[in-house]
């Protein structure tokens, strides 16, 4: 402190309003460069971020099998999709276009199937949250948290070990030979989205004015007309933006759908993890930008509906 | 008046009731399997590489000896990427929230999350076409003769770590990105005022300021990149191996389901290690 003092005085002494010119030069060096650091990062980042993506689409259209050098526009990788052609035709029977289909077909059923649980359930925890008044609160608060924190790489191998012991248990006492599938992925995605779809609702319960259900219930009505007439459609916009993350989750899921799925129920990223594992036919740039496509789509839909949702506020 | 004495109690249930779906559904699909992980993780290799009897500590054991090195691996990967995604997005986050132009930021911070949306695979395979041998880096430094063999930079640690970064960077902008919003520059002001540049500015009022954001960054990608599967799986080939690998590798065909599940036991307890650390010095406000 002393130190400081005799510094503070020292500084005192000199002439107040003095300048010092090279002090100056290099403090506006330092802002110079802090200038085009942050004009540079960003440049950087979007083409780190954007690049991978947009050689991937390009590419798609090569005439060629390359995917380095350019060999003219075509459409050919993407007629072999639908033509039963992927590979041209040598690839292992696994990468046809019915089985590619089918692929797809599952990871609707799997994504509807889930984001349907888990949006009705995780909108009723998010309401018994904001809402309830019972002990164990925290406790509900941190089981709801750990499915987001914990690897999914645990949760898919935790899952793949308990549904063989119940397995095994119910053969062992029924006779019956349950195996995995539908139900067994849906209950995976369902034990994830559940966290993600409550939180996301719960930020929209947060936000509400909870008088308006007073009034509601002053006005004479019960609470389950309170809850369909005022409560549900103002937290609309939280739980169809919950269902929507739910049903991405559930379709980008490739870790616990790989520890969960049967025979027949491969979903899409588990179709594409096989072909990206054997010999990456072209058609995948292909496949990859159709998927692209359609998430773009999702996504301009959520947020289309949340852009209307806000302006109707 | 009976009825106004009873309504809240009549909540209290009800509240209970709307929370029970979801608490018997992670009971029984989350908590008990994890739990029957920490048991099996205790037991013996048995026919088929289940679990088996009797009781034994020497998973543990392999997972020190045999795989130590490839965990201390895992989380040096994962903290090169965290710091690199610190590095990249906090300037980033910085440069999207000082945008003045509010449409102009919500494009930034659309661009951002844009790629996120995207299938996690057809990412790290568009990762994959780029950094291969035949792949369009190559390709252009052969082109411009500054190489003549194809370098290799896919199956190594720094491909893993790159995809890890290109897969995890929005979890670090945003947390980072919404600190910075709610920052009121008058302080940066008054930093000037008082005599300090750009930097002492920066590194005494902004950085502490911000530093929840940062924390919340560093656990959310953190957390992710530790447990990593596919990443590694696509880019990394057998140099580039983390702890994930190895968990799955137990659980295919007859391998040692015991032993992948020690081998989570521990993933899960440096995940919390991790949490507990965000707890005691980490965001209190939220």
């Amino acid at each position: 402190m002393a130190d400081q003092a005799a510094f503070v005085s020292r500084q005192a002494a000199r002439q107040p309003f003095e300048i010092n010119q090279r002090q100056v030069q290099l403090d506006l060096w330092v802002r110079r460069i802090g200038k085009i650091g942050l004009l540079l990062n960003p440049v950087f980042a979007y083409f780190f971020l954007w690049a991978p993506i947009i050689v991937l689409i390009v590419f798609s259209f090569n005439a060629g099998r390359s995917v380095s050098t350019w060999e003219g526009f075509s459409t050919q990788w993407y007629q072999n999709i639908f033509s039963n052609t992927i590979a041209g035709g040598t690839e292992a029977a696994r990468f046809t276009t019915e089985n590619m289909l089918g692929a797809v077909r599952n990871s609707v059923i799997v994504g509807v199937g889930s984001t349907l649980l888990s949006t009705i359930i995780g909108t009723m925890v998010a309401l018994s949250l904001v809402r309830g008044r019972f002990p164990g609160k925290k406790i509900i608060d941190s089981l709801l948290y750990l499915p987001v924190v914990i690897p999914e790489i645990t949760q898919a191998i935790s899952l793949a070990i308990f549904f063989k012991v119940v397995f095994d248990f119910v053969k062992l006492q029924t006779g019956l030979n349950p195996t995995t599938g539908f139900g067994t992925i849906i209950i995976g995605h369902v034990a994830f989205s559940i966290s993600y779809v409550a939180i996301v609702v719960r930020a929209r319960l947060a936000d509400m004015n909870p008088r308006l259900e007073e009034a509601a219930r002053d006005l004479g009505a019960n609470e389950w007309r309170t809850f369909w007439r005022i409560t549900f459609p103002l937290i609309l916009p939280g739980v169809i933006a919950g269902a929507l993350l739910a049903f991405t989750l559930s379709l980008d899921d490739f870790v616990i759908t790989f520890f969960t799925s049967g025979i027949g129920t491969s979903t899409l990223p588990l179709f594409v993890y096989g072909m990206l594992k054997t010999r990456v036919p072209p058609e995948i740039n292909a496949i990859s930008t159709l998927m692209l496509v359609a998430s773009t789509v999702l996504v301009a839909i959520s947020l289309g509906l949340q852009g209307r949702n806000a302006a109707r506020r | 008046m009976a009825s106004i004495a009873r309504l809240p109690t009549g909540r209290k249930q009800r509240g209970f009731l709307l929370a029970l779906p979801a608490v018997l559904w992670l009971t029984l699909f989350f908590l008990l399997p994890v739990l029957i992980v920490f048991v099996v993780s205790f037991l013996s290799r048995g026919r088929g590489g289940v679990g088996d009897l009797p009781f034994t500590l020497a998973n543990y054991e392999r997972v020190i000896t045999v795989f130590g090195p490839i965990i201390t691996d895992s989380i040096w990967i994962a903290f090169v990427t965290t710091v690199i995604c610190l590095l990249v997005g906090y300037p980033l986050a910085f440069f999207i929230s000082t945008r003045h132009d509010p449409r102009m930021r919500s494009l930034a911070l659309f661009m951002i999350i844009l790629p996120f949306w995207t299938n996690f695979l057809v990412r790290t395979y568009a990762l994959q076409t780029i950094l291969g041998r035949e792949g369009i880096i190559n390709g252009v430094l052969s082109g411009l003769g500054l190489i003549g063999e194809p370098l290799s930079l896919l199956n190594t640690p720094e491909a893993v770590i790159l995809g890890l970064v290109y897969g995890y960077l929005p979890f670090m902008v945003l947390p980072i990105y919404a600190s910075v919003e709610r920052f009121d520059f008058r302080y940066v002001e008054a930093a000037h005022d008082l005599g300090a540049n750009d930097l002492r500015a920066f590194l005494r009022v902004v950085l502490p300021l911000t530093l929840p954001g940062v924390i919340a960054g560093f656990i959310l990608v953190f957390i992710p990149t530790i447990g990593a599967f596919v990443t590694p799986d696509l880019l990394g080939g057998t140099r580039g191996i983390m702890i994930g690998n190895l968990i799955q590798q137990q659980f295919r065909g007859s391998g040692n389901q015991p032993l992948g599940s020690a081998l989570s036991v521990v993933l899960m307890a440096m995940v919390m290690i991790a949490l507990l650390i965000y707890v005691r010095f980490g965001d209190r406000e939220s």
